[in-house]
C-alpha cells in the first residue's frame, strides 16, 4: 500500500519539475520538439531507476551514521554522512558511463537520438536530486528506494512531455516578441506548477484513516496510564494504612 | 655583443593591469547581457526553489561566489595537466570538495538556514553555471581572469536570485530579511490597515517561476538584441 502512496506522491505531488525544479536547465533546452523529450525523458527515468537504490545501498551501509556496524562493533560510532556529495555524485557519474556504453552496443539508433544528453544526464540536477532526497526523507527499504526513482523519472519525463507539447502549439500562437521562446516557457511552467498543486488533496482520504488510527491510541493509551494512577494510588493508601 | 643586443630586442608583450577594461568586462557582463540565467539558461533549479526569504537568496549567492571562484582559479591552475579524457570527472570532484566545505560552514554557523536550503545545497555541485564556466573558460584561460569570470557570472547569478528573492518576500510575507517593512499584519499598522494582505502565493514555488519569466521580459525589451528569431 505504501508502495502505492508513494508511487502516485512522487509522479504528482513531489513533482520532480514542478514542485522542486529539479533538472530545469535540460528540461528547457530539451523541449522545443516532442520527440527528443521523450527520449531524454525515457534516459533520465532510467538512470534515476538505476542510481536511486545503488544510492541507497551506499547510504544504508557505508555512509550513515553507525551504518559501518556491519564491519565490527567498534565501526559503529563512526558517521560519514558528509562525503555523500561525492560518493553519490561518483555512482551516479559512473552509471552513466555505463549506461552509455550499454546503449551504444545494444541499441545504436537510440544512442544516435540522444547525442550529447545522455552524458549530460550525469550532471542534471534531477539524477543527484533524486538520490539526495531519498537520503533526506529516509526511504526504509530498497524495494521503495526502486519504485521512488522509478516514478520520480516518471514525473520528470511527464513534465517535459507536457512542456514540449504545448511548445510545439504555442509557436503559431501571438508571443510578445520580448517573451518568445525562453520567456513564455517559464511562465508556462509556473501556470503549470499551479495546475500540479491541485494534487495534493489526492491522499488525505488515507491521512484520515491513519489520523483515526492514531487517535484510537493515544486515547487506549491515556486510559491505561489512568489505570496505572488509581492503581498506584490504591496500593499507597493501603500501605500507609 | 650584437647577439646581446638581438636578444635584448625580444621584448616581452607589456603585462595586461589587472583591472584593465577587458578585465572588468568579464565582470560586468554577466550581470546584464550575458548573465547566465536569464540569457545562457544555467544555473536554474537552485535559483527557484529557495527564494522565498531574501536571506536564503543571499546565502545561496554567497556559497556560489565561493565554489565559482574557487573552483575556478583551481581548474585554471590544473589546465595543462589534465588529461582530457577524465576532465567531467576532476571538475565533480573539485567542485564537489568545495560545497562539502561551503555545507559544514553553513551547518556550523548558520544551521537554521541550512536547514531552509538543504538539499538545494548539494546540488551546487550540479548548478550547470558552475560545470558551464569551468568547460568554456577556466580550461582555456590564465588563473586572475578564470577568477573575475567567476566571480561575474556568480554575480548575474546572484542579482537574479536577489531581485526574485526581494518580491517574493516582499509580496508574500510583507517582510525584507525578516524585518516587517508594510507594518503589522496581526496589528493591523501601517499599510495593512488599508486593507493591504499579504500575496501567500507569493512564498509557493510556482511564482519564482513566473517572476523569473517576467524578468526576461523587461531585459529583452530593453535590449532587443535578445529576442530569439521565429
Amino acid at each position: 500500500m505504501e508502495h502505492i502512496e508513494l508511487f502516485f506522491k512522487a509522479i504528482f505531488i513531489d513533482n520532480m519539475v514542478f514542485a522542486t525544479f529539479l533538472g530545469m536547465c535540460s528540461y528547457l533546452a530539451v523541449s522545443k520538439k516532442v520527440a527528443t523529450a521523450v527520449g531524454l525523458g525515457a534516459a533520465v527515468i532510467f538512470v534515476l531507476a538505476v542510481t536511486v537504490p545503488l544510492n541507497w545501498l551506499l547510504d544504508q551501509y557505508i555512509l550513515k551514521e553507525g551504518a559501518l556496524a556491519w564491519l565490527g562493533a567498534e565501526y559503529a560510532v563512526f558517521d560519514l554522512s558528509f562525503l555523500s556529495f561525492i560518493m553519490f555524485i561518483a555512482t551516479i557519474a559512473t552509471m552513466v558511463q555505463l549506461v552509455e556504453i550499454v546503449v551504444e552496443k545494444f541499441s545504436p539508433a537510440l544512442y544516435n537520438s540522444l547525442g550529447i544528453f545522455l552524458p549530460l544526464i550525469a550532471v542534471n540536477c534531477a539524477i543527484l536530486g533524486g538520490s539526495l532526497f531519498m537520503q533526506s526523507r529516509e526511504i526504509p527499504s530498497l524495494g521503495m528506494a526502486l519504485n521512488y526513482g522509478i516514478s520520480s523519472g516518471i514525473g520528470w519525463f511527464l513534465a517535459i512531455l507536457a512542456i514540449a507539447a504545448i511548445r510545439e502549439k504555442i509557436r503559431y500562437s501571438s508571443v510578445p516578441a520580448p517573451l518568445r521562446g525562453l520567456g513564455i516557457t517559464f511562465i508556462l511552467t509556473g501556470l503549470m506548477a499551479i495546475g500540479f498543486m491541485s494534487f495534493g488533496g489526492m491522499l488525505t482520504g488515507d491521512d484520515e484513516g491513519n489520523k483515526k488510527e492514531e487517535l484510537e491510541q493515544a486515547i487506549q493509551l491515556e486510559e491505561n496510564n489512568d489505570v496505572l494512577d488509581t492503581t498506584s494510588e490504591i496500593e499507597s493508601t493501603a500501605l500507609n494504612q | 655583443m650584437a647577439e646581446v643586443a638581438e636578444q635584448e630586442k625580444i621584448v616581452k608583450a607589456p603585462k595586461e593591469p589587472l583591472f584593465s577594461k577587458k578585465n572588468r568586462k568579464l565582470i560586468t557582463d554577466p550581470l546584464t547581457d550575458n548573465n547566465p540565467i536569464t540569457i545562457q539558461v544555467l544555473g536554474i533549479c537552485s535559483a527557484l526553489a529557495i527564494t522565498a526569504e531574501l536571506k536564503a537568496s543571499i546565502v545561496m549567492t554567497i556559497s556560489v561566489l565561493f565554489v565559482l571562484g574557487v573552483g575556478n582559479v583551481v581548474i585554471s591552475l590544473m589546465r595543462n595537466i589534465i588529461p582530457s579524457k577524465i576532465r567531467i570527472i576532476v571538475q565533480l570532484v573539485v567542485v564537489a570538495t568545495l560545497v562539502i566545505i561551503v555545507d559544514l560552514v553553513l551547518k556550523a554557523f548558520a544551521y537554521e538556514l541550512s536547514k531552509t536550503l538543504s538539499v538545494f545545497v548539494g546540488l551546487i555541485i550540479t548548478n550547470c553555471i558552475i560545470m558551464g564556466r569551468f568547460e568554456a573558460f577556466a580550461l582555456a584561460n590564465s588563473p586572475w581572469k578564470s577568477f573575475l569570470d567567476g566571480i561575474g557570472n556568480a554575480a548575474g547569478y546572484g542579482a537574479i536570485l536577489i531581485i526574485v528573492g526581494f518580491f517574493r518576500e516582499l509580496l508574500g510575507s510583507g517582510t525584507l530579511l525578516g524585518f516587517k517593512m508594510l507594518g503589522d499584519p496581526i496589528d493591523k499598522t501601517g499599510l495593512y490597515a488599508l486593507g493591504y494582505e499579504n500575496n501567500g502565493f507569493m512564498l509557493l514555488s510556482p511564482m519564482a517561476l513566473i517572476v523569473v519569466g517576467l524578468i526576461i521580459w523587461v531585459q529583452r525589451s530593453r535590449n532587443l538584441a535578445l529576442i530569439e528569431e521565429e
